[in-house]
């Protein structure tokens, strides 16, 4: 075995890239149950890439056929039901650990200097994710999925000058048809899976390359022993990787749960309305996104005008790529940080979930009133978060990691 | 000859012309590539003019046909309809149709129609492209005691009158389409044509 892995590295670099990665790459010891959601991401990823991979076998990306094969894979495929429910189970798990893990990431100032490029290559992983999720879901070709893309792509229409021409090609039509769905079927397997895996590896190799941070936000690489290793520091394997195993079985009862018990949640996680074929002639009566991107539909729908309507809705997510620079605190974690902070987050957190639930109701004048109160919170965290953060009064942060 | 000296400014002016044609010949490349999203020759060809009977067609009814793969809805409105329709001038965005992408020059008048009584749109939002439900319903108790019936968007509840033309305070910001059509007899109409008259 030693010969064989002699013989490899001789020729490839096996046990440097294991050492600089798993066994010698030297974590905080102070990790809690926040930072199971990074490798669960990692998790989803490939149980979406092998799920998808059978899926494509019996799809067909066919304006024509597209819902039937569908239909076919849940009736007449052996185990296809299964496999499509971890495929549409898996879309909403990826949602669920990614906003944990980015959750984590304001708590404990993941983003602050030097690692803002880890936050800037994981919030490209989101928007990349949400292209994935949204062309996918265009590829059941029911009534949500037609609708649902006929809403997202006129978004673009906003644009002023060129809007019309870009929906235009986009679409590759008058409106959403055949070549649509055969490019977002495109996008969806190829394209948007390697860009994803792509932005993956630049995450993790910035993250090994200036370390991992910590729920004190500490820098361990500050207090090292003789042989330059972090004195607050343990390998990544075989410590992290056995922690993480738990964190996976855990993960598996509930994404278990889910795709055996309520594959369709209740008509959250695959709406009813998309178990209809198709009808370019007829909107559903109750139009809402999937729940993931129900906050920023809620956003839309506040704004009674298309432009400043879709700019905020834009605005939502592109501030949140600035953060490294908006919170100017050099305090990192929030366990030392003031209470404006921590309320100032709470109510993003809060705003954040009420819109998303806001977005999921029938519009009425309370909740379109309801959303402009929760939107202006949630854009208001930013603008408290820029000014206060300046001359934050912060506790005294420890020289090493508590436990 | 001696070889050791390095011209650095003639390597610079080299390594800057390369990349410039490299980076003109990659967007040429580009060309064929993104122009290839935009419609294929079978698309552009398929939105043939459609006929529709109205002879069976009530007062107060619509009608959907179908052109260029978008609802067009076929109204005949009732007297009392039109004569609500200037009631509502104050509360619209555009009550006298100044905007004239959103209709051909015969439509652009207080009905939005040739004949008074048939109202023709595009049953498509000009918010983001849902298609507006058809409400002739007097003050129902979901859209206000001041509802005279038209068009509301489940979508994001943008509001239409009965000719079709947007309230204010709503997020879509135009008037629905009319599109372009003419009457081949008293009761069919050409959707898709102008029949000459533009």
């Amino acid at each position: 075995m030693g010969k064989l892995i002699g013989w490899i590295d001789d020729r490839f670099p096996l046990m440097k890239m294991w050492n600089e990665h798993l066994a010698e790459y030297y974590a905080p010891k102070n990790f809690n149950f926040w930072y199971f959601f990074g490798s669960l991401a990692l998790l989803v990823l490939v149980i979406q890439i092998i799920s998808g991979i059978f899926l494509v076998m019996h799809y067909k990306p066919d304006a024509e056929l597209a819902f039937a094969s569908v239909e076919y894979i849940m009736r007449d495929v052996p185990y296809g039901w299964l496999i499509r429910y971890i495929h549409s189970t898996g879309a909403t798990a990826f949602f669920v650990v990614v906003y944990l893990h980015m959750l984590r990431g304001l708590m404990y100032g993941s983003y602050k200097k030097p690692r803002e490029l880890i936050w800037l290559f994981g919030m490209f992983i989101y928007l990349a994710l949400m292209a994935e999720a949204f062309m996918g879901y265009l590829l059941p070709w029911g009534q949500m999925s037609y609708w649902g893309a006929q809403v997202i792509i006129s978004l673009f229409g906003a644009i002023p000058v060129i809007g019309d021409d870009l929906t235009l090609w986009i679409r590759g039509d008058f409106v959403i048809s055949d070549a649509t769905l055969n490019r977002f079927f495109s996008l969806h397997v190829i394209a948007l899976p390697l860009v994803l895996i792509f932005l993956v590896v630049a995450h993790i190799l910035a993250l090994h390359e200036v370390g991992s941070n910590n729920p004190d936000g500490v820098d361990i690489k500050k207090n090292k022993d003789e042989n330059g290793i972090p004195l607050d520091g343990i390998p990544f394997h075989p410590y992290y990787t056995v922690k993480d195993i738990v964190g996976v079985v855990v993960f598996l009862f509930f994404f278990a749960t889910v795709m055996f018990f309520f594959p369709d949640g209740g008509g959250y996680l695959l709406e009813h309305a998309n178990f209809v074929a198709s009808d370019p002639l007829k909107t559903p009566e109750h139009i809402a996104p999937v729940w993931y991107f129900t906050p920023f539909y809620a956003i839309l729908r506040a704004v009674p005008d298309k432009l400043l309507g879709v700019g905020a809705m834009g605005a939502a997510i592109v501030l949140l790529f600035f953060m490294p620079w908006i919170d100017r605190c050099k305090v990192r974690s929030i366990r030392y940080r003031s209470n404006i902070y921590k309320i100032n987050l709470a109510v993003f957190i809060v705003s954040f979930v009420v819109l998303g639930w806001l977005a999921m109701q029938h519009v009425t004048a309370t909740i379109t009133l309801l959303s402009q109160v929760f939107s202006l919170l949630y854009f208001g965290f930013f603008v408290v978060l820029f000014i206060t953060s300046k001359n934050e009064e912060t506790k005294p942060v420890p020289d090493r990691v508590t436990t | 000859m001696s070889t050791d000296v390095v011209d650095q400014g003639k390597r610079r002016f080299l390594t800057a012309a390369t990349s410039v044609v490299g980076a003109v010949g990659a967007g040429f490349v580009a060309v064929p590539f993104v122009a290839s999203w935009m419609p294929s020759e079978r698309a552009k060809n398929a939105g043939a003019p459609v006929e529709a009977d109205i002879s069976k067609l009530e007062e107060g009814r619509m009608m959907i046909v179908e052109w260029q793969s978008k609802p067009v809805w076929i109204v005949r409105r009732s007297q009392q309809t039109l004569d609500n329709l200037p009631k509502l001038d104050e509360n619209l965005r555009d009550p006298a149709s100044e905007n004239t992408d959103q209709q051909p020059g015969y439509a652009q008048n207080a009905e939005r129609s040739r004949k008074p009584e048939i109202l023709v749109l595009i049953g498509i939002c000009t918010h983001l492209g849902c298609s507006p439900t058809y409400r002739p319903d007097i003050a129902p108790a979901d859209l206000g005691d001041d509802w005279l019936g038209g068009f509301f968007c489940p979508c994001h509840s943008s509001r239409f009158d009965m000719a079709g033309r947007v309230y204010t305070g709503v997020p879509a910001p135009t008037n629905l389409v009319v599109p372009p059509h003419y009457y081949l007899t008293d009761t069919t109409i050409l959707v898709g044509e102008d029949g000459g008259a533009a």
